[in-house]
């Protein structure tokens, strides 16, 4: 059995938003039922102010996609088409406070969904469907193109072949892609061009660690928290362990741990220094 | 809140009969049954007595066919490299499509070992063609694996008649009978099967107890090196509790082989055919062949297998399926892909199958239970709004 967290359970027992729109003016489409999941989305957008009021769909699948799925309309509800074009298959997953590493391809979906939805609109409301991003196709089983696993490994710096199936379904069929797949990482692994700044965080000096840090914050990370009603302040800095103050919505969230590890670390880690820790301040 | 086990393929629960007759042999009769004194040696007449009872169950000829192993997986493994070793000039192996991973990933193995190996087909009812395996079976054939009755969808194969072929090209034919031991009659000693495969938990022992039947005058290579136990066929201190507990359970499962194929049988036919009554764009899988009398396999479409088995398991309902997102490899069911049972039905197929535990009252339960979680996860669907069909496109394989 699956290790569902609490709040996927509640989302598939009890999905928000389940139906149609029949005056939505965005639909779109991703998977079908031969692959075993398929997701439809309506939005109904405020053409002046381009924010998303409503929000519905319909899903095929399992009791994760039924939850990515709900959590998908929550996450946008509310945001304007521009903010809702950022949002990223982890913030689903955080937002349901985590998935199984085998069902993380549930939160990709999603986002595919809302991306085919925003072209949609874009398309004067005709439903779009979701169009894997052309090029060579590696996986025959599941129709999974090199340029999906490329983004898909950069999007969340997967580093295996089976982070890869997890998230994108590819060698999960007959498995005879899985050398290419393991190319393929060997090759965005070796060649990656290096993610640390010119100067390595450890060696700034303290004001030029709180600037960088202020500055990753209100740029990278805060933007997002404030999406769900959130807040963060950095707190202290000590050597590389980074302490912060998550406050607003946040502050009653029970999720507000996985978010600081798996988001605002990671997104730290990402931008400063691979060394970082993030520490929630007393 | 009760458990209402429709999962008996899966595993089932042990008889207490059985667990009463295992308990002396933990902390009392503990000695080893290779040993010379009587403490040990009283522990070897019971494992006789157990050997018995497998016997007469399975229909064989003389107990000393019946080899214990630690479970169905060991038996059907042993099985398939005593015959390659046995004929080492024979490099090919006759199996089916449908079998399970036990013989299956085996038979894989054993073709990257450089063994050539034919999977028979089975059609739209999951049944496989004599004629096909007729063709197949050559002088280079070293071993047949047929199974007795598929596990997911309860077919049951002509297993007599597939050994007849085998035999005639004096290849040797093994069954994996692991689904069917104890719910379908078996009489070894009027048959041509070389060898048969069992597993304890799967008719009311526990689990870890298993055995193989080797007809008296088939070659055998041990697939365990060590100790001469079990007359030197399967080294490794005899698992005295547990080969006792299956012994008493094929002396209850003999007794029990009517009830299944009158009672537990009434019991699926009634949930299967008021299960097809209500909800509608539901479907047997396998519904037209000879199955076993405990197992439907039935597909729901346009919703998705794993939502149905935690909506259930929520009303304390154990079943399983064999959707892609239950199977771990992302493809729904080997046997219903095997069988080209479409994707829009395979994905949303549940299998329940019962035991003689099983009452009216629980199926009456899980009859009121279902349409309504049926119909709510065809709400949440993009698919089948006005009973309309999706095309079966996209890019995912067919087959």
């Amino acid at each position: 059995m699956w290790d569902y967290t609490m709040k996927v359970q509640d989302h598939f027992r009890h999905p928000r938003n389940v139906g149609n729109i029949p005056d939505a003016n965005a639909v779109g489409e991703v998977g079908n039922m031969v692959c075993g999941d398929a997701l439809k989305l309506y939005l109904k957008v405020d053409e002046k102010t381009r924010k998303i009021l409503d929000a519905k769909f319909e899903t095929f699948g399992c009791a994760s996609a039924i939850a990515s799925s709900s959590a998908l309309t929550e996450v946008v509800k509310g945001m304007t088409l521009e903010e809702a074009a950022k949002v990223t298959n982890q913030q689903i997953a955080e937002y349901l406070g985590g998935l199984p590493e085998e069902k993380m391809h549930c939160s990709v979906m999603g986002m595919e969904a809302l991306e085919a939805a925003i072209k949609s609109y874009g398309a004067g409301g005709k439903p779009v469907t979701h169009e894997e991003p052309e090029g060579k196709v590696i996986c025959k089983c599941f129709g999974v193109t090199e340029e999906k696993i490329r983004k898909t490994v950069a999007e969340n710096r997967l580093r295996t072949v089976a982070d890869v199936t997890n998230f994108t379904k590819a060698g999960g069929g007959c498995g005879k892609c899985k050398g290419e797949i393991q190319r393929i990482l060997d090759d965005m692994l070796g060649n990656k061009p290096s993610a640390a700044p010119p100067e390595a965080f450890s060696q700034l000096t303290m004001v030029r660690k709180i600037h960088a840090v202020e500055e990753a914050l209100a740029r990278e990370i805060a933007p997002n928290l404030l999406a769900d009603g959130g807040s963060i302040e950095l707190v202290d800095i000590q050597g590389s362990v980074i302490k912060v103050r998550l406050a607003g919505m946040c502050r009653s969230c029970p999720s507000s741990g996985v978010t600081l590890k798996s988001f605002v670390e990671k997104k730290l880690r990402e931008l400063l220094d691979p060394a970082i820790t993030v520490e929630q301040a007393e | 809140m009760k458990e209402i086990y429709m999962d008996n393929n899966a595993t089932s629960r042990v008889a207490d009969e059985v667990v009463e007759a295992m308990l002396p042999f933990f902390s009392e009769q503990y000695g080893n049954a290779s040993s010379m004194h009587e403490f040990g040696g009283q522990v070897q007449r019971h494992i006789n007595k157990a050997r018995e009872s497998v016997a007469q169950l399975l229909g064989a000829a003389d107990p000393g066919e019946i080899i214990f192993t630690s479970c169905g997986t060991e038996s059907d493994n042993t099985a398939l490299f005593s015959a390659l070793r046995s004929y080492p000039e024979r490099r090919h192996i006759v199996t089916t499509r449908v079998e399970h991973p036990a013989v299956l990933n085996t038979t894989r193995y054993l073709q990257s070992q450089g063994y050539q190996a034919t999977y028979l087909a089975v059609d739209g009812e999951g049944m496989i063609d004599l004629e096909e395996l007729r063709s197949a079976v050559t002088e280079n054939t070293a071993v047949v694996s047929v199974m007795h009755a598929n596990n997911e969808t309860g077919v049951i194969f002509p297993v007599d008649k597939a050994a007849e072929i085998a035999a005639a090209r004096g290849a040797v034919f093994h069954t994996d009978a692991v689904q069917s031991a104890g719910k379908l009659p078996l009489d070894l000693k009027r048959s041509n099967i070389d060898m048969l495969s069992l597993s304890g938990h799967k008719l009311h022992a526990p689990k870890g107890i298993g055995a193989l039947y080797v007809r008296k005058g088939t070659r055998f290579v041990p697939f365990m090196m060590g100790g001469h136990q079990e007359h030197g066929r399967r080294a490794g201190t005899e698992n005295a509790p547990y080969i006792v507990g299956l012994g008493k359970a094929c002396e209850l499962a003999r007794k029990n082989v009517e009830t299944e194929n009158t009672a537990v049988k009434a019991l699926r036919d009634r949930l299967e055919k008021e299960l097809l009554s209500r909800i509608s764009n539901a479907k047997v899988n396998g519904g037209k062949s000879p199955r076993l009398p405990n197992t439907t396999n039935i597909s729901f479409e346009f919703v998705e297998g794993e939502a149905i088995l935690l909506m259930l398991s929520d009303l304390g309902i154990a079943a399983s399926s064999g959707s892609a997102c239950t199977s771990g490899s992302l493809e729904p069911s080997h046997v219903l892909r095997a069988m080209g049972v479409p994707f829009t039905f395979a994905h949303g197929s549940i299998r329940f199958s019962l035991s003689v535990y099983n009452t009216a009252a629980e199926v009456d339960f899980v009859l009121e239970k279902i349409p309504a979680i049926i119909e709510r996860l065809r709400r949440i669907s993009p698919f089948g709004k006005n009973g309309k069909r999706p095309q079966e496109a996209g890019v995912c394989r067919e087959n």
